[in-house]
């Protein structure tokens, strides 16, 4: 648990020095959802297409913010050392992908916000709960996804664009799941609080299984291939 | 003398065979079964369709079959690796004629190229996954380490394709616009219509069995003359530098 | 025959990209195969 919160804290603390979320993938988040606006030009549309809008703009976000927690891995070959100071690297997976969730829900807020301000989205009552439960768990399985497919690229030429190749299809299942359940939580007419619980349950199932097959593959992955 | 080819006996009989089949196929779909009586002439169009949709499925579980056994071996079989390599490659162009002529029926069919129903849009994901793992294989490495990464993202795929199923299932079941259209192309087949699908499946089999023979030896070249070459680099620079000494 | 260009077109698709792989993999496989020693051919 010890070696969790360490990696965690330690990637936290770099993010918060150089500040790369706060002055870049914040920014470009607000930035897609304004041109998704501009794109669809119409009020009750964009209302409509809210939840689904805040899970795209989660989406792309997710991608830079993983390519930003493997960069500083990979330079001057840190992994290894990294590593070479845990027996379980299952943990270090654990602790890098808190320290993406943390990064995350805090994207996930704001961007929550900025479609309550922007597309007029409400949320009231006890939608509240089922909201603040999406955002966890959805974050939860972008987090471990996107520290897996991190892992994954880390050592390859080119990751960059592989990232969003590889990762964005295994995606697909939370952006459907995440967009219903957030609908819900938004009072769409299309889909109702008690569906809104069932996708969250998909959710949920989604974390567990990306979040054990990453701790398990992620000592093969990270082995200095040569 | 060289063998300039990647054939053998065995591979010529396969493909002659599966050239023979495919043209009782062609013959068959276009001129000697009559037209559905629901689809019309378009259920000729199914005799290519249904077979490329079977091959590409076929060549993704071989694709983590042989991925399967290459990280059991751990790699040091590279044939498995090349065997799984081949078998995406062959998939995903079988599965790209799958979602062509599949959208060219359903223009014809119902009256659109696409429809968003769970069995179409998880062969989409299924195959935008395999067009990933295929990127990941041109990556110019040492073959050990394209084993080795590929088959992650091979076993990776196994687990994502489910979910991803199962979540578009779901989608679609709690959508509450009413389905316009029956999505499902089933029909009743005579005798000789059933006779020429399955002669399609025997064919494209044949071909796909071919396919991944040759494309798999292929690799196997690739991979060798990269070590062939790697040695007679070496072996010019001793030459060179030992020349460079005695002068 | 009705809809016969979107008949035509599906098959011409399929067997023509087969037929593409198949003449593609066969050139690579010529060239490749005159730059590497028989006897670390497998299947020679």
């Amino acid at each position: 648990m010890n070696t969790i919160v360490a990696v965690a804290k330690k990637d936290l603390r770099i993010e918060w020095r150089t500040r790369t979320l706060l002055a870049r993938v914040v920014p470009f988040a607000l930035l897609v959802l304004v041109l998704f606006a501009v794109a669809l030009d119409s009020e009750a549309l964009l209302l409509r297409a809210a939840a689904g809008l805040v899970w795209m703009a989660m989406l792309f976000s997710t991608m830079l913010v993983v390519q930003r927690a493997f960069d500083i891995e990979t330079s001057d070959a840190a992994m290894d050392s990294l590593l070479a100071c845990t027996a379980q690297p299952s943990r270090v997976f654990y602790g890098k992908a808190l320290s993406l969730f943390v990064q995350l829900f805090a994207l996930a807020a704001v961007l929550v916000t900025a479609a309550v301000v922007l597309y007029g989205a409400s949320v009231n009552g006890n939608r509240v709960v089922l909201l603040v439960t999406v955002v966890v768990t959805a974050t939860g399985g972008l987090a471990t996804v996107g520290t897996l497919y991190g892992a994954v690229v880390a050592n390859m030429t080119g990751r960059d664009s592989l990232l969003p190749l590889l990762a964005l299809p295994v995606l697909a299942p939370l952006l459907i799941a995440a967009s219903r359940a957030t609908e819900a939580a938004f009072g769409s007419q299309t889909i109702d609080l008690a569906n809104g619980w069932a996708w969250v349950g998909v959710l949920v199932v989604y974390a567990i299984v990306f979040g054990s097959a990453g701790a398990a593959a992620f000592s093969p992955l990270t082995e200095s291939d040569s | 003398m060289t063998v300039s080819s990647t054939g053998t006996p065995t591979t010529r009989v396969i493909g002659g065979l599966a050239l023979l089949i495919t043209g009782w196929v062609v013959v068959s779909a276009f001129f000697i079964t009559p037209a559905d009586s629901v689809q019309g002439d378009s259920v000729r169009i199914m005799y290519a369709h249904v077979p490329t949709a079977w091959i590409a499925y076929l060549a993704f579980v071989t694709t983590a079959i042989a991925s399967g056994f290459s990280v059991a071996r751990r790699h040091r079989t590279l044939g498995f690796d090349r065997v799984a390599g081949a078998s995406a490659e062959v998939g995903v162009l079988f599965m790209a004629m799958t979602l062509i002529t599949g959208s060219l029926w359903g223009r014809l069919t119902w009256g659109t190229f696409w429809q968003w129903d769970p069995r179409l849009t998880t062969t989409l994901f299924l195959f935008v996954t395999y067009v990933g793992y295929l990127a990941v294989r041109r990556i110019d490495t040492d073959p050990r380490q394209r084993a080795s990464r590929s088959s992650v993202i091979a076993l990776l795929a196994v687990l994502e394709i489910p979910l991803v199923h199962f979540s578009v299932v779901l989608w679609r079941s709690l959508h509450q616009e009413a389905s316009v259209l029956n999505t499902d192309g089933d029909v009743r087949l005579d005798g000789l219509m059933l006779f020429t699908l399955f002669s399609g499946v025997v064919a494209f089999t044949l071909i796909f069995v071919w396919l991944v023979i040759h494309r798999q030896r292929l690799t196997t070249l690739s991979d060798l003359e990269r070590v062939v070459g790697l040695d007679a680099a070496i072996t010019a620079r001793r030459a060179e530098n030992s020349a460079g000494v005695t002068a | 025959m009705k809809d016969l260009g979107f008949i035509l077109a599906s098959w011409l698709i399929t067997l023509g990209s087969i037929g593409m792989l198949a003449v593609v993999t066969t050139r690579q496989a010529r060239r490749l195969s005159t730059r590497v020693p028989d006897d670390v051919k497998p299947w020679v």
